[in-house]
């Protein structure tokens, strides 16, 4: 064989492998995997962008410590302003023009059910989404999209079981936020209560995040005559609603939405006496809760956070939110052994068995299989003390519809 | 015809050997060629942000005919470019309308409803106008996600519709169809809008915009041609929004925040009140500057399309149109003086 | 009978929120004729300048004066460096400009001080004697602290020199020149008094509603709408404006339409009495004249 044939054939060969690396496992060459994101940098909805760039942060992380089967992530991010209709654009991009592996953790509900129909149409994985909604886990219809954290709904079943266990007669009022999270929570007591429904809940109120403050709704939801709160509200205004509470003299049980548990953004600025007593239930460590100050797997994530995000705000849960979502990327990536196509990024995703994050509640753990894709479906039932939230009651498995 | 152009005494100018007017035929004829052929050269990604900026200029000139022309303020058009995408979205998805009869019907809704509410806006002037029509686009999302019109608009949740697919035997993609589909209406906007605001109908709008109490002593109907103006502006913006919806295949509630209306007006100033053409620079600037300000800062993005636009309109108080007429008119002043 | 006077208090205590705001919408609409779109945001940054201060342990009181000075040079600075060349630029170039301004003050307080809600200390003692369930002692302060800075800036324009040669400046550039009015130096110090008033306005709302980036966005819409309401030419009209629409707006969602359709009915009937009084309750009616 000439230099010159084996020239033509190298080529030849080339030509023949390297479609087949494209067209099999488009977005992965040999050094780099490609994942896109849509995250809510500018907009109303901008602090979430600190779940984008922690986890920025975090793949910079991997890439230093060698990458995935000798490849280093590329995570490109882009800002969709929480419109969906900027997500559209901004997927396609991401999509047609990046050619990016797949996406992981976009945020939002409006923003990922624009996508929904075409990324699945186009078979690429739309993976761990950063939204609570209950439909991520559909993996009959739309076999290419997962959720992560727990839905809304199911929290919300959780607390409606423990009022019908504990407190049978209970006259329940619900706050929630007017859009597709707020009313998930109405949703799930609805699962729970059925026809008892129009019975205990004596009022809903609903705000607005364009509202300055929850006092009249309060006042409102007051007058009824309840004595059990729901409240579905983000931090600012579930601050708001237990400092109302307790200023009105109202002493209602009171369950809170996981979404506002933090101690820094939620509790400390209510007035931590005016909160005692309030229930709520988690998956996942707050950054700002004493109880884990010494914790081996929060430090873990605070050197994380010294080295790769030096001067961030080390109260906002969505850095630990995260670096628990990223690991479990990392972990679909590690099993798919070296093989990044679309299919098998899917198959591992959908393959996860007992995965243990440092940031989450011991006894938590990550499964999914060809039939779950609820990556997360437990969560434990804590109360705050006036200083620290205290978990009672057992690991509870969500039903996760 | 010819009377309008005696208001330009350079139309009748030679310049190679052609009339400006000529010219300008000429030109607009080449963009639109160009327009006509780009969908075959550039990415389909590429494409879509073309489609964009095509529907955004709809929506602008909408805008632009109300506040450009006629003087009235609205912060609030991204209501009716709501409306307007979630009549097509709602008729799709419940009724076996095909796609493209969903454009005027929606394009109608507004007109009426765009006349209904420049109505009472007819009292209100400057700020005050500004104000009931910013509440309107606050409200809008509110209304939306109603829960008794869930049964129409899908609540929080909106509508997933599905891209119109292109006429059989046309040996072209979806988005090159849906990029056509836009450009048609587009065309058919612009012819429509010209004619409206070149001859008697469009003078009478400058007329109240400039003096109002003159143009009501002249025997112009002020109150008539107002609300006549914002059904029409609506029913442009409409369109667009119809438009948009069947690109993003998606509405929802969020779609049509207070920033859209906001971007809206941005579009106008930044490419040129009163500007058929200036419309097209602003839609690429609102298209375009965001995500060239992501690229650049996730920590910030939002500083720097605001610094953008304060440059843009330090730079030209008036305008792209503004800042094109301004040269144009050196222009003609170097040619009228003589090649030297 | 209890629950209706428990939402008329808290409307009030909303409303002394908007009212402090659409005072600072009308000194710079006094003293410039424009509406200044991000004044919410300039009174959020001071705001988060005076939150900065209380961290690093200075006293309130001294934090709140160093505050007032910082909005005050913010204001006129913002004034003579971006907003001055504009003056003879249309209006709508105006309102691009204020609404770039509003996305760039916006931005840097998030990038500069994070997008977590922050509490903000009340310099009312929260056991107070004038502090109850329904109007908690901070609410009542605010309110009191609104009313002062009303009296103040009835004060000044109607009485001192330099509130009337502001009027005139803006009322009529080109006389008051000629008169000896420092027409630029107006412009300029109202800007500088707005930013003040705003900067109190978000100090005295951060304790109720948390301090984050978007603290005072859309209580600018209701303070616009309370300004309007009640005359913009007119201080004490603005701030009765803007106790109607806290008012307005917790009785439309507790008795009227429920809390889904809360603000649409508060802004419908808001705009309903500017189509029957097109200058405001209590704004005065300008008689053209051909």
């Amino acid at each position: 064989m000439t230099f010159k044939t084996s020239m033509l054939t190298a080529a030849a060969l080339l030509a023949l492998v390297a479609p087949a690396v494209a067209a099999d496992a488009p977005g992965v060459t040999a050094t780099e995997i490609k994942i896109g994101n849509t995250e809510a940098y500018s907009g109303p909805a901008s602090a979430y962008g600190a779940i984008g760039k922690g986890e920025s942060a975090f793949w910079t992380m991997i890439n230093e410590q060698g990458g995935v089967a000798g490849r280093k992530i590329n995570f490109i991010s882009v800002d969709d302003g929480y419109n969906p209709a900027k997500t559209v654009e901004q997927t396609r991009k991401l999509v047609e023009q990046d050619g990016v592996a797949f996406l992981f953790n976009a945020l939002g509900t409006p923003t990922n059910s624009a996508v929904h129909k075409y990324l699945n149409q186009k078979n690429i994985p739309q993976l761990f989404v950063a939204t609570g909604a209950d439909k991520w886990g559909d993996y009959k219809d739309f076999p290419w999209t997962m959720g992560w954290q727990p839905s809304y709904r199911t929290e919300a079943q959780i607390y409606a079981k423990y009022i019908l266990k504990e407190k049978p007669n209970a006259k329940i009022a619900i706050l929630y936020q007017n859009d597709d999270f707020g009313k998930d929570y109405v949703a799930g007591v609805k699962d729970v209560l059925g026809d008892k429904y129009a019975k205990m809940v004596v009022k809903e109120a609903t705000y607005e995040t364009s509202d300055p403050t929850i006092d009249s709704q309060v006042v409102t939801l007051q007058a009824s005559g309840a004595d059990t709160l729901i409240t579905a509200a983000i931090p600012k205004f579930a601050a708001q609603t237990i400092r109302k509470v307790y200023d009105i003299g109202w002493r209602p049980t009171h369950f809170l939405t996981n979404v506002s548990l933090s101690v820094a953004a939620v509790m400390l600025p209510a007035g931590a006496e005016k909160g005692i007593g309030v229930i709520t239930s988690n998956y996942g460590k707050d950054a700002t809760d004493p109880a884990w100050k010494d914790d081996p797997g929060m430090n873990e994530w605070r050197a994380f956070m010294k080295k790769y995000m030096p001067g961030a705000d080390m109260s906002d849960n969505n850095f630990v939110y995260a670096y628990g979502v990223s690991l479990t990327m990392l972990q679909v990536l590690k099993q798919c052994n070296g093989d990044f196509s679309r299919q098998n990024v899917m198959k591992q995703a959908a393959n996860i068995h007992d995965l243990v994050l440092p940031t989450a509640l011991p006894g938590v753990k990550v499964n999914t299989s060809p039939t779950n894709f609820h990556p997360i479906r437990q969560m434990q039932l804590q109360k705050w003390d006036g200083k620290t939230w205290v978990r009672f009651g057992d690991v509870i498995s969500g039903a996760g519809s | 015809m010819a009377t309008l152009d005696t208001s330009r005494p350079a139309a009748a100018e030679l310049f190679a050997g052609l009339s400006l007017r000529t010219w300008k035929l000429v030109g607009l004829a080449a963009v639109l060629v160009a327009a006509c052929i780009l969908p075959f050269v550039i990415s389909s990604y590429q494409l879509l942000l073309a489609t964009q900026v095509i529907v955004y200029a709809v929506a602008l000139l909408g805008l632009n005919i109300l506040t450009g022309y006629n003087g009235q303020f609205s912060l609030g058009h991204g209501a009716f470019y709501a409306i307007g995408a979630y009549t097509t979205a709602i008729l799709l998805d419940k009724t076996g309308i095909p796609y493209w009869a969903t454009i005027p019907a929606a394009g109608m809704i507004c007109l009426v409803m765009g006349f209904l509410f420049g109505l009472p806006a007819l009292r209100l002037e400057g700020h005050y106008l500004a104000l009931a029509t910013f509440a309107l686009a606050f409200a809008m999302p509110q209304l939306l996600k109603f829960k008794d019109f869930d049964f129409l608009t899908g609540g929080v949740q909106g509508i997933v519709i599905t891209a119109p697919d292109p006429p059989a035997g046309l040996p072209i993609r979806a988005d090159q169809w849906l990029y056509f589909f836009c450009l048609l209406w587009t065309v058919l906007l612009f012819l429509l809008g010209w004619n409206l605001l070149r001859g008697r109908t469009g003078r009478a709008l400058v007329a109240i915009r400039d003096h109002p109490l003159a143009a009501a002593t002249m025997g112009i109907d002020t109150a008539r041609y107002k609300s006549f103006t914002f059904g029409v502006s609506a029913m442009y913006t409409g369109i667009a929004g119809a438009l948009g919806a069947l690109l993003a295949q998606f509405v929802s509630p969020d779609s049509f925040d207070l920033f859209l209306s906001i971007r809206f007006l941005v579009g106008i100033v930044v490419g040129g009140l009163a500007s058929m053409g200036g419309v097209f620079f602003g839609a690429i600037f609102i298209e375009f500057v965001p995500n060239i300000a992501d690229q650049l800062s996730k920590a910030a993005p939002q500083a720097l399309y605001g610094g953008v636009l304060i440059a843009c309109m330090y730079v030209m108080p008036s305008g792209v149109a503004g800042l094109v007429r301004g040269i144009g008119l050196r222009l003609k002043r170097w040619t009228a003086a003589g090649p030297p | 009978m209890q629950a209706l006077l428990h939402q008329v208090l808290s409307g009030l205590a909303n409303g002394g929120i908007y009212a402090s705001v659409a005072l600072a919408l009308v000194m710079i609409y006094q003293s410039t004729h424009h509406v200044n779109f991000a004044q919410g945001e300039m009174a959020t940054f001071s705001t988060y300048i005076a939150w900065q201060m209380i961290n690093l342990g200075l006293p309130y009181w001294v934090a709140f004066l160093l505050t007032l000075v910082f909005a005050f040079v913010m204001g006129v600075a913002i004034e003579r460096i971006i907003v001055r060349p504009f003056y003879k630029a249309p209006a709508l170039s105006v309102v691009a400009v204020f609404i770039g301004l509003l996305l760039v003050i916006n931005s840097l307080s998030g990038a500069i001080f994070d997008y977590t809600i922050k509490p903000f200390p009340s310099p009312f003692p929260t056991d107070a004697w004038y502090g109850s369930p329904y109007l908690s002692s901070h609410e009542v302060g605010m309110i009191f602290v609104t009313l002062v800075v009303l009296a103040l800036v009835f004060a000044f324009f109607r009485f001192t020199p330099l509130g009337l040669a502001m009027r005139a400046a803006a009322e009529n550039p080109v006389s008051s020149r000629l008169v000896g009015v420092r027409v630029g130096w107006m412009l300029a110090l109202g800007w500088g008094l707005a930013g003040l008033i705003g900067a109190v306005a978000g100090m005295m709302t951060a304790p109720i509603v948390y301090l984050d980036p978007y603290m005072m966005f859309s209580v600018l819409l209701y303070g616009f709408a309370g300004a309007l309401l009640g005359g913009i030419d007119n201080a004490w009209g603005a701030v009765l404006g803007g106790f109607i629409v806290g008012v307005l707006q917790n009785l439309a969602g507790a008795y009227l339409v429920g809390t889904e359709l809360m603000v649409t009915v508060a802004l419908v009937i808001i705009v309903g009495i500017l189509v029957i009084k097109p200058a405001g309750l209590f704004g005065r009616t300008i008689v053209t004249r051909v």
